[in-house]
């Protein structure tokens, strides 16, 4: 039996112990007519069968040259960081309940809350959320929380932040009736303008949510919006892109304040695409605003002897003390993507990110002036933009998509299916993992599926 | 040390530098105002410290791959080598989570097996996989039951009720999802008080949210009576499905009443826990549930005598809750359940709950010979169970926690403590099916030698643990002076 | 045995309240609780010129392991906090009585006191007696 350990007269001499006939008697409590009959499952395998079937299955997926983003990037990710976070002693222990017992994560989660509210600009980060999409949900129902000032259970939500995000969040907090307002965008900047957020001013919303890069990969202004809110009596929540703080303004420091609560999907940071997770979401905050923080969050102290130790902390926050009033329901974390995370921004450091951010910069400009050199392709939107960029194509996307994956390019995602109104757009991403000759040859597949 | 206080400014991975990075005078397009003026205080490492550096905090961690590791509630068992070797093929982690259906039939049959396979043992009509822990599991289910009796108009319906000796994120969950609390008392032989059920259950209740075995070790008997108590009522049943490696292969969830259920994979399907997670909460529905199901979901078509594989969305599941992820939820996760599931199969899936009772069973009664208080004498383990440190901590001033700390001395990771609160200086004992009689005698033989310590010496106790990397920590002070993370100026 | 002073009043839930000739009132938790909570981290207060209610939840103690909601013994608008909380609950453990005081409130019906269900020093020994069984 795979996994079980015992033998025949191990079993035998534990039921001795016991003082029952059989392993049937101990579930003598159990009501015989809820009792399991055979499952209609397979018979069990062997590990070298399983890893022949997994590998073909694998390989059916693989071979092809992915220019897909929209939330989930291909980085190139140092052979250190799975090697290392996959030893046993990271991979096999459970959450760090034994503080002496699990120094190790502890540590790895301070170093990782220190990265993020040093890579945010924020005083405080959490150790972990699911990914990017819920986290949204918690840090939405968190500034209603914390904003104190508004009574309002509503938040503004621009329509350049992801699709699949405002679905997840609203999926989440709408049972607590709470509400997420769309706000729409300038059609020719793709971004979120105060011209498009004046109707709200004067109204009460807990909080605006500006994401930079926005789902288009368009840069918004975020100091003039954070501002804006602020003026509105709205806490404002980030959404960001951790490879791209390199780059860009930290929410720490966005207008004259900075945001105050700081979220985004991990993932970039060293984490396989892998179909979508395991990723992480990450949360940064104010200090004045922790206590409102959902999820586990880890501190610095000492021991009985005055030796630096960490240990859980601020835990009355948390569903195992506050039952009903706790902040989240959040339990099992993302602990073992995190900490590749850390590992990954380690070997990277702030001048390897700045790198990697420049270089998938260079080569998504790169590319949308490849492929506007094509007939009738240009670019949807004038504003400068981090790694991704709106095409708008001659025809429609969907099939032009479908023509390039035959030839296995995956060319980005059909704008058209979450806003009617980008017909034939397409949303690419070029990273650093590219190559010039990548780039050539998605102009070139493109040229001909258009020609044909 | 920190890897900060490792840091010489300049020192830098240089094997990592991209490609394409010759210059980097290349964001001249972004408006100055949008970009970062000071750069991010980060460790600045060569390679090999990184490396030495996190080995060697792994260094500093129990696991299960290191030691036996008890923790009741958590199902630490064997983390297979093959399923996590299986999930890191290239082909993968490769995939994007929006690439084509078309690139995604061996990653998208891997999720349908899983999903016959689950819903077969736990006696569901349904599963999504989509949840990524257990409470996001509870989340979805309770969401549903809230659909349920929205599509049926049954707008009154403002309560769960949760007995107490409940896990912190039942009680959490339902009010995430917009429901008031009840609270369910639980007598002194670990069931749920029926009668005050009765009183409890009425117009006003949605549902019930309960775990079998209960989190006091024990199988909850009337298991029947309290389904129909809350079906008669007009509520649905929650199967909190944290305990589920208790009874796979032995009792589906879905034959004791139970409308709706989570499983924990990280858990029952032996997916490493990795110091927090990921793990992934799945979710079974019955036939009332299946129109609102958390999308996505994988479906199956024959295509010219051929299997195709596609995702199912609103539009093949109008009355969805939606998702919950951006994307599918922790497929990691899922394939290396998928690759314990189909290495246990058929029978072995039926040993599940045998060998982990077995072990249960046997640990517990070597621990009433030892003369330690079993907090419900009388009655089975299921695969854990509840000894009561009381009497030590009254009379030795010895109590749960300092048991615990000397046992990490012995090499052993300590049981849950403290949970359920429900008894007192406890301790809920998991061994799990993974382990052999040897690990578990070798623990019982620990807690003979601290008993006799306590007795000897309670003060050295006391004072455990000795030989980890620290000794106990304040955490007073860390909660008091929040220290939450390291800045440059702490270094002048 | 914890120390409970006569000349104050009590709730089942543990707070005491000092009845103030001018009209107001103060509050905190009872010596019993703050043993029973151990070291205190963190006292949330309500705000200065906020209303509390009778009964209600005002605030909250935490300690590292648990957390525990303060009732407002009377209805009324709070006039004071005390501000040194913030920095050092301790005072909660150290001078519960005293020092250890969380918020003033401004009785809004001080017939209410003579409705309300708020034990004498006398009965909260017999409950803390009971607790403790
Ligand atoms: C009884 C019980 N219910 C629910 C949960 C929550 O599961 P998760 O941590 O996967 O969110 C746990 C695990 O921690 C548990 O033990």
């Amino acid at each position: 039996m795979p996994y079980i350990p015992h033998t025949d007269e191990d079993v035998k001499a534990m039921l001795d112990t016991i003082g029952v006939n059989s392993i049937d008697d101990l579930f003598d409590e159990i009501p015989k007519d809820i009792l399991a009959k055979n499952f209609d499952i397979p018979e069990g395998i062997s590990e070298m069968e399983m890893m022949r079937l997994m590998s073909e299955r694998a390989a059916a997926d693989s071979n092809v040259s992915c220019f897909i983003g929209a939330g989930a990037y291909e980085h190139h990710i140092p052979a250190a960081v799975w090697d290392v976070v996959s030893r046993g002693e990271f991979l096999t222990a459970y959450t760090p309940y034994q503080a002496e017992a699990s120094q190790g994560t502890l540590q790895v989660i301070y170093e990782y809350q220190t990265n993020m509210a040093n890579l945010t600009a924020m005083d405080v980060s959490n150790a972990s959320l699911y990914d990017g999409g819920s986290g949204m949900a918690e840090a939405a129902l968190m500034a209603i929380r914390a904003n104190k000032k508004s009574k309002s259970r509503k938040v503004l939500v621009p329509r350049t932040i992801s699709p699949l995000y405002r679905d997840t969040a609203h999926n989440i907090v709408t049972n607590q009736n709470i509400e997420l307002v769309d706000v729409n965008f300038d059609s020719e900047g793709g971004n979120t303008t105060l011209e498009n957020l004046k109707q709200y001013e004067g109204e009460d919303f807990a909080a605006l949510i500006i994401a930079q890069p926005n789902f288009f990969g368009v840069l918004e202004d975020v100091n003039e919006l954070t501002d804006w809110a602020h003026a509105n009596g709205m806490l404002v929540i980030a959404v960001v892109n951790p490879i791209s703080l390199a780059l860009l303004t930290p929410p720490g420091e966005w207008g004259e304040s900075g945001a105050d609560i700081a979220i985004g999907e991990g993932q970039p940071l060293g984490v396989p695409l892998s179909s979508g997770g395991p990723y992480f979401g990450f949360i940064c905050c104010k200090q004045k605003i922790v206590r409102q923080m959902p999820g586990r969050i880890i501190g610095r102290t000492v021991d009985m002897e005055g030796k630096e130790g960490f240990t859980l902390t601020l835990q009355a926050r948390e569903q195992h003390i506050r039952r009903s009033k706790a902040t989240s329901n959040i339990c099992t974390n993302q602990g073992l993507v995190m900490t590749a995370s850390t590992i990954y921004v380690a070997l990277l450091g702030a001048d390897g990110l700045s790198l990697v951010a420049e270089a998938c910069h260079e080569n998504t400009n790169q590319l949308s002036v490849l492929l506007t050199s094509l007939e009738g392709v240009e670019t949807a939107f004038n504003r400068p933009v981090f790694h991704e960029q709106v095409l708008r194509l001659p025809v429609s996307s969907e099939s032009v998509l479908e023509k390039l994956a035959e030839a296995r390019i995956q060319g980005g995602i059909d704008l058209s299916t979450y806003y009617p109104e980008l017909e034939n757009c397409v949303l690419f991403c070029a990273t650093e993992t590219k190559t010039n000759d990548d780039l050539v040859a998605y102009q070139q597949a493109l040229a001909s599926v258009l020609a044909s | 040390m920190l890897i900060y206080e490792k840091s010489q400014a300049g020192r830098r991975s240089i094997s990592q530098a991209p490609i394409t990075s010759t210059t980097n005078t290349k964001v001249s397009d972004i408006p100055e105002g949008l970009l970062r003026k000071k750069k991010a205080a980060l460790a600045e490492v060569s390679e090999m410290q990184v490396v030495r550096h996190y080995t060697n905090l792994s260094r500093r961690n129990f696991s299960i791959d290191t030691q036996f590791y008890p923790l009741g509630s958590c199902t630490m068992k064997y983390n297979p080598r093959g399923a996590h070797k299986s999930a890191m093929l290239p082909g993968f982690l490769g995939r994007h989570p929006l690439a084509p259906e078309s690139q995604s039939q061996g990653f998208l049959a891997c999720m349908y097996d899983l999903q016959e396979i689950l819903k077969e043992v736990t006696g569901m009509k349904g599963v999504s996989l989509t949840p990524m822990a257990g409470a996001q599991g509870e989340f979805a289910g309770v969401a549903m039951i809230r659909a349920y009796h929205d599509a049926r108009e049954d707008f009154e319906r403002t309560e769960i009720l949760i007995p107490s000796a409940a896990h912190g994120t039942n009680p959490a969950t339902a009010v995430m999802c917009g429901y008031k609390v009840r609270e369910i008392p639980v007598d002194k032989n670990g069931d749920v008080d029926l009668a005050a059920l009765k009183e409890a259950v009425g117009p006003e209740t949605a549902g019930l949210m309960m775990t079998n075995p209960s989190t006091c070790g024990v199988f909850e008997r009337s298991i029947k009576e309290i389904a129909s108590t809350v079906h008669e009522a007009g509520g649905l049943l929650y199967y909190d499905g944290a305990n589920l490696n208790a009874i796979l292969g032995k009792v589906c969830p879905g034959d004791m009443g139970f409308d709706v259920m989570h499983m924990n994979l990280h858990k029952t399907f032996a997916t490493p826990h990795g110091g927090g997670g990921p793990g992934a909460g799945p979710v079974g529905v019955g036939e009332r549930l299946l129109p609102y199901m958390p999308t996505p979901i994988v479906g199956k078509e024959s295509v010219d005598g051929k299997d195709v594989y596609r995702w199912l969305d609103e539009k093949d599941i109008p009355q969805t809750i939606g998702r919950l992820s951006t994307y599918m939820g922790n497929a990691g996760v899922l394939l290396r359940a998928y690759y314990y599931a189909r290495l246990l199969g058929r029978e072995g899936m039926h040993r599940v709950a045998e060998y982990s009772t077995l072990n249960a069973n046997y640990m517990m009664k070597r621990c009433e010979n030892a003369g330690f208080e079993l907090a419900y004498p009388g009655r089975r383990a299921t695969h854990e169970f509840i000894i009561t440190l009381s009497s030590q901590a009254k009379n030795l001033g010895v109590n749960a926690m300092d048991f615990a700390k000397r046992l990490l001395d012995y090499g052993y990771h300590a049981p849950t403590t403290y949970f359920p609160l429900l008894v007192p200086e406890c301790w809920l004992i998991e061994p799990t099916e993974t382990e052999s009689p040897d690990e578990l005698d070798g623990f019982v033989e620990a807690m003979i030698q601290i008993q006799k310590e306590s007795e000897e010496n309670a003060e050295m106790v006391k004072g455990a643990p000795y030989n980890q990397t620290v000794r106990r920590l304040d955490d007073v002070k860390a909660a008091r002076e929040l220290d939450l993370k390291w800045s440059p100026a702490q270094e002048s | 045995m914890s120390e409970i002073r006569p000349e104050l009043k009590y709730l089942v839930s543990h707070e005491w309240l000092r009845v103030e000739s001018d009209g107001t009132a103060f509050v905190g938790i009872s010596d019993h609780a703050q043993e029973a909570m151990g070291d205190l981290v963190f006292v949330e207060t309500p705000e200065v010129g906020s209303t509390v209610t009778a009964g209600e939840e005002a605030g909250v103690v935490e300690s590292v392991k648990a957390a525990s909601d303060i009732y407002a013994p009377v209805s009324g608008e709070v006039v004071a906090i005390n501000e040194e909380l913030e920095e050092t609950p301790e005072a909660v453990n150290n001078d519960p009585y005293g020092d250890g005081w969380m918020f003033q409130i401004k009785l809004s019906d001080p017939a209410e006191l003579e409705s309300l269900e708020l034990l004498s020093a006398e009965d909260y020994v017999a409950k803390v007696e009971e607790e403790d069984q």
